[in-house]
């Protein structure tokens, strides 16, 4: 149990680490909203985003699939992203919970609070790539612990995300070109061993979202008649594991599988996704997600949309 | 009651999310062209024209057309016409058959910057 504590400790140190060599790298050309050259990523729900932005989810509201112990569970969450400086940023992010436990009464309250530390590492425009190192942190006894399951333990999670289009594809294969994909590999690291007699598992989350940019296929590829609002749709699927990786007893990978569709206008998104569980130990049957987002950077352009350093 | 009320905050906080702010501009996305994005036309038109989302910084737009041996052909008059102030266009000479690559750089009136390019076919 001491080992496991202080290879704890050396993670978050290892985390921190991460995270200010990052930030002490020179910083690249950034645009807010999710641009590398003329390609446009749309904040996804399920994967994190790789850049830094101005934009808040007001809100998500997800119907996860029914928990193993036949739980019902209906999230409602707000999460802000903004920037510090034109390569910095940071998020945070709260949830309402209502939980059902199988014949027993439900329960409602805050789940915990989450922020986040954003560098952002590259914008590559003619190759339409993109690349972000983070430091999440999930606090702990910000929510209602006892009823609801919220943590009584602060979580670092460091991340490394990643953006690429398919823009640079040859000629011949010009209909891919609207393909793109962004991606997270991460690992939770607990700051405490145990709660209540279980273990803390350290975890390795990795997941990806690969995207049919219709708004791209019509700029860009070929004008094929679409007008709004099916020219600012963009159809993807979203996929997410998390691994034990460390004091892992009696517990195994868990993922969900997120096909959908975000319609992307010009101040807002809204995005629709049913959820889907890899396997028994992440839930039974299917829910749902729902996202309304809003882009402050085009909201309020010379204000709260712009970088904080810059007001 | 109270299911309504929950919703009813969220939907009344994002229209005064969106009303306060849709007196600014955004990004300004390429909404179509002329001659069209992948299109192939039998002649080249003697102005292309990009129309966008929202308004430009006349300054600050510019567009080049270049052909299969990446030399310019347009007529290096870009300009952002008075009174259209969401276009872009343009002059173009007589151009052989080939296939052309229209690369455009504008700034929004909120100084958004954004790019973009995209081929069209004359004769084939």
């Amino acid at each position: 149990m001491m080992s496991s504590c202080r290879f704890t400790i050396r993670a978050a140190g290892a985390a921190l680490a991460v995270a200010t060599i990052g930030t002490a790298m020179p910083p690249k050309h950034a645009a807010a909203h999710g641009f590398a050259g003329q390609r446009f990523f749309p904040a996804t729900i399920l994967t994190d985003d790789p850049f830094v932005a101005d934009e808040v989810s007001l809100p998500t509201v997800t119907r996860p699939p029914t928990g193993l112990d036949r739980s019902q569970e209906l999230d409602l969450d707000v999460d802000l992203a903004k920037r510090i400086t034109p390569d910095l940023g940071f998020t945070i992010g709260q949830g309402w919970t209502h939980l059902k436990p199988k014949d027993m009464p439900g329960a409602t309250g805050l789940s915990g609070l989450h922020t986040g530390l954003q560098y952002q590492l590259f914008v590559d425009g003619p190759h339409e790539a993109l690349g972000l190192i983070g430091l999440n942190v999930g606090w702990a006894h910000t929510g209602r612990v006892a009823a609801l399951g919220a943590p009584d333990v602060t979580t670092l999670s460091p991340t490394l995300n990643f953006g690429k289009g398919f823009g640079d594809l040859a000629p011949e294969l010009a209909y891919l070109r609207p393909f793109a994909v962004t991606g997270n590999l991460g690992f939770d690291f607990p700051t405490k061993t145990e709660s209540a007699g279980a273990p803390n598992p350290n975890n390795f989350n990795y997941g990806f979202a690969l995207e049919y940019s219709l708004p791209y296929l019509q700029c860009c590829v070929k004008d094929i008649g679409l007008r709004e609002p099916f020219s600012r749709l963009i159809p993807l699927v979203e996929i997410a594991f998390t691994t034990p990786i460390a004091r892992s007893e009696g517990t195994q990978t868990i993922g969900t599988i997120q096909p959908g569709i975000i319609w992307s206008g010009t101040y807002f998104q809204i995005g629709a996704e049913a959820i889907l569980p890899v396997n028994k130990a992440s839930g039974r049957g299917f829910g749902g997600v729902v996202q309304f987002h809003v882009y402050l950077d085009d909201l309020f352009p010379r204000s709260l949309g712009k970088p904080i350093s810059e007001w | 009651m109270r299911k309504l009320t929950v919703p009813a905050l969220w939907l009344s906080v994002d229209l005064a999310l969106i009303a306060a702010g849709t007196s600014a501009q955004a990004h300004a996305l390429l909404d179509h062209a002329s001659p069209g994005v992948g299109s192939s036309i039998a002649t080249a038109p003697p102005v292309l024209s990009l129309s966008f989302t929202q308004e430009l910084e006349p300054a600050f737009a510019n567009v080049t057309v270049t052909n299969e041996a990446g030399q310019r052909v347009d007529l290096g008059n870009a300009q952002v016409p008075p009174g259209t102030p969401a276009e872009l266009r343009v002059g173009l000479p007589p151009l052989p058959p080939g296939t052309y690559t229209v690369s455009w750089r504008v700034v929004s009136v909120d100084t958004h910057p954004t790019e973009g390019h995209f081929q069209f076919t004359i004769g084939r």
